[in-house]
């Protein structure tokens, strides 16, 4: 698999007055997990011409404690949230995920909506709050794709991003610009792959009969290089090809798009690093 | 209701392992669901149905006791009687004192998830009363001692051999070396014993897929034609049947004829819909004597004015089950409810309890496919939630992940107090497994690890503090 970094400058230096400006929600799980991610999200943001700023206080959106039925502690993490991301400061937040982004979107307002002093800021929030690939496509009409990628891959529906924010089309027609890639689509590209967030650790039998399931229809599609939008999925799909000693590898379809695709791959080794750091 | 849903974990264990059952599960996921698609295809105004379905069936849980009134004057009006069974218990002493009444013995019955709900045959049974199931799923699973594994395909889970030996076990009547390979040779051996059923029996018994309020009308829609025969032959119908099946006027069922079938099997109509009203008249050719409805709560009214309503709505088309992955991956005995998948964790909790239903509502990723394909726009992964979040509030939830999300949330909370807890974790875990790019073993993450390795961090530390470092430096 060949790689190549696309430029990194942003196309119009400095930005014109009508850039907007952006807030990147980097998530969690790519910030402990895939930083990567959240460096291939600001080079694409300032592709599109935008001016990113990284809210400092955000950690994560609170899913873990709304879909556990905590819904106190999802609560005080959307007011946290709310604070954090300070949309009155920006045109925009935008989050390389689209279960962070449904969240946030979606579940924020009614979490807060009985919340004197945050309602309206929580909706003025959702309001803003996008997922990256739908905004590229969707908000800025960005296509302008500069990256190269020499592989055959599919691409994995994020239950979130497609059910709860209509994510389909968007990542294909950029990944249709990646020069040298070729998509191949999968059996059940819309069924779950089992991640589910704490789903996955309580019901272990069940989720690995569903990511088995998902690797199955991967390898059938033939394609090296597994791509979808939520890192939770990823790190499940990831894990367990890795587990049945497969060779085919998952990504970030940001980190395809930014031309990010030097370093290893989700769950490989990296034969640049010795051990520890 | 009897429910096992405390095991469920076990019980998903042994049926993700069973190779015969994914078999049925996988030929399931393409026929129903391949065969929806198509028809919800075919049909532009699926959509504008799908809202009407759910704005009739909003207005009729908003004014209940006036529809089920009205239905219950129809009913009487017209000849027929009905019983309000309160809870299954009542339901079924309700069957049986109507059974005696006319000195049945031998009963027929058409498909009813209510009588499955209220455990109707074994009552029957040990009160000396045959009660034989005439929809040929329900029959399988009935000579094999089964529950039903899917709300619409009863037997969806035993395979055609296996149907053959439950014939040649039970009807000794004909010769041991028939032939009974092809699904025709089942089908004829079941309509055999089942004609002298229908012919002989005492009481027919049926569900409703709709109770019409406007005419006293009872429907079902079938594919068999078993459903006719059970309710027009013997000289008594009963009908069992719960309180969320009424439905205002004639033209308002239209709208979940048109919705049932297409969600269901991709029909665009069910091979028979039989409107039933009241007792055989003087001028009818044919039909039962005597018309009784026993209308079912057992827990459905409580679930009104509350965050459930919405499920009863449910027309139990089965399409949220049929595209549910965790249905598709454990099948239908391991829920330990008569009504698996979304629609029965929704629906278990408010008929039973929360406790007996414990895992149900847990037992999703919420991926949201169930209330995509709901022709009733139920939202299933919302009530979900809601059950998870009684289960937090009553303190269901175990020590351990209770206090754990507490933990994680206190932190989430302090900015600077995560940034040194995600460094400290990316730092240790890049520590165990860094050489590697993943940890196939951790401490504490069994139910991660158990099916997949762990991916660990990138080299480097997190996001926010290698961003900051490149802003300083």
């Amino acid at each position: 698999m060949q790689s190549s970094a696309a430029p990194s400058s942003p196309p119009s230096a400095p930005a014109p007055p009508a850039a907007p400006r952006v807030a990147l929600f980097v998530t969690c799980l790519a910030d402990l997990f895939r930083p990567t991610v959240g460096f291939a999200a600001l080079r694409l943001l300032e592709q599109a011409g935008c001016v990113v700023s990284v809210p400092e206080g955000q950690t994560c959106c609170g899913q873990p404690a709304y879909n556990s039925g905590d819904r106190a502690d999802a609560r005080a993490q959307a007011k946290a949230m709310v604070e954090a991301l300070n949309a009155e400061a920006v045109d925009y937040v935008v989050a390389p995920s689209g279960s962070c982004a449904s969240q946030i979107r979606h579940h924020y307002p009614v979490l807060l909506a009985d919340d004197p002093a945050l309602a309206a800021r929580a909706r003025h929030l959702a309001d803003k709050t996008h997922e990256l690939v739908s905004f590229l496509v969707d908000v800025r009409g960005w296509t302008d794709v500069t990256a190269r990628l020499d592989a055959a891959v599919t691409y994995h529906d994020t239950c979130s991003g497609l059910r709860e924010l209509g994510i389909k089309d968007q990542p294909r027609a950029l990944l249709s610009k990646v020069a040298g890639l070729e998509l191949r689509e999968l059996a059940a590209a819309e069924e779950c792959c089992g991640f589910g967030g704490t789903f996955c650790v309580k019901y272990p039998d069940i989720s690995g009969r569903m990511v088995g399931d998902k690797a199955d229809d991967i390898a059938g599609t033939g394609a090296g290089l597994v791509l979808g939008g939520d890192l939770g999925c990823l790190l499940n799909i990831a894990g367990h090809l890795k587990r049945r000693g497969s060779a085919v590898q998952a990504r970030h379809v940001a980190e395809v798009l930014a031309g990010l695709t030097d370093g290893p791959a989700i769950g490989e080794a990296d034969p640049t690093v010795e051990h520890g750091r | 209701m009897h429910v096992t849903s405390r095991q469920f974990k076990d019980n998903a264990r042994g049926a993700v392992a069973d190779a015969n059952l994914r078999q049925s599960l996988a030929t399931m996921k393409t026929g129903f669901r391949a065969k929806r698609g198509v028809a919800v295809a075919a049909l532009p105004e699926f959509e504008a149905l799908r809202e009407a379905g759910k704005a009739m069936k909003d207005h009729t849980l908003a004014h209940l006791d006036h529809y089920l009134e009205r239905f219950e004057e129809k009913v009487t009006a017209s000849g027929g009687h009905v019983h309000w069974a309160p809870d299954a218990d009542a339901a079924c002493r309700t069957v049986l004192d109507i059974c005696r009444r006319h000195n049945a013995r031998l009963v027929t019955k058409g498909k009813s998830m209510v009588a499955e709900e209220i455990e109707l045959n074994a009552f029957l049974q040990k009160n000396g009363i045959e009660p034989v199931e005439t929809d040929l799923g329900e029959y399988i699973i009935q000579l094999r001692h089964e529950l039903p594994s899917h709300i619409i395909a009863p037997a969806i889970h035993v395979r055609k051999d296996q149907v053959a030996d439950s014939f040649r076990d039970t009807h000794t009547q004909f010769p041991a070396d028939r032939p009974l390979e092809e699904p025709r040779d089942l089908l004829d051996e079941a309509r055999t014993v089942l004609r002298d059923r229908f012919l002989t029996a005492d009481v027919g018994i049926t569900g409703a897929n709709m109770l019409i309020a406007e005419t006293g009308s009872t429907v079902i829609v079938t594919n068999e034609g078993n459903g006719d025969l059970t309710q027009l032959l013997p000289r008594v119908h009963i009908v069992v049947t719960s309180i969320d099946k009424v439905v205002p006027t004639l033209e308002d069922s239209s709208i979940v004829l048109r919705l049932l079938a297409r969600s269901a099997t991709g029909q665009p109509m069910s091979t028979y819909t039989t409107f039933s009203t009241g007792p055989r008249r003087p001028e009818d050719p044919d039909g039962p004597e005597h018309f009784h409805v026993v209308l079912l709560d057992n827990g459905r009214s409580r679930m009104l004015g509350t965050q459930v309503q919405d499920v009863l709505r449910c027309i139990r088309c089965a399409a949220c089950i049929n595209h549910c992955p965790i249905y598709g991956a454990v099948g239908g005995h391991a829920y330990g409810s008569v009504y698996p998948g979304p629609i029965g964790s929704v629906l278990t909790p408010g008929l039973a309890s929360l406790e007996e239903a414990a895992n149900l509502p847990n037992a999703s990723t919420l991926c949201g496919r169930c209330e995509a394909v709901c022709p009733m726009k139920i939202p299933l992964p919302r009530m979900l939630r809601h059950w998870r979040e009684e289960e937090f509030a009553r303190h269901l939830v175990p020590a351990r992940a209770r206090w754990g999300l507490r933990l994680w949330a206190f932190t989430a909370r302090r900015p600077a107090l995560y940034r040194f807890g995600t460094g400290l974790a990316a730092r240790a875990l890049r520590l165990l497994g860094g050489r590697r790019g993943r940890l196939a073993r951790l401490p504490l993450a069994g139910g991660w690890t158990r099916v997949r390795d762990l991916p660990v961090p990138e080299p480097g530390g997190t996001f926010m503090a290698r961003y900051k470092r490149r802003e300083t430096h």
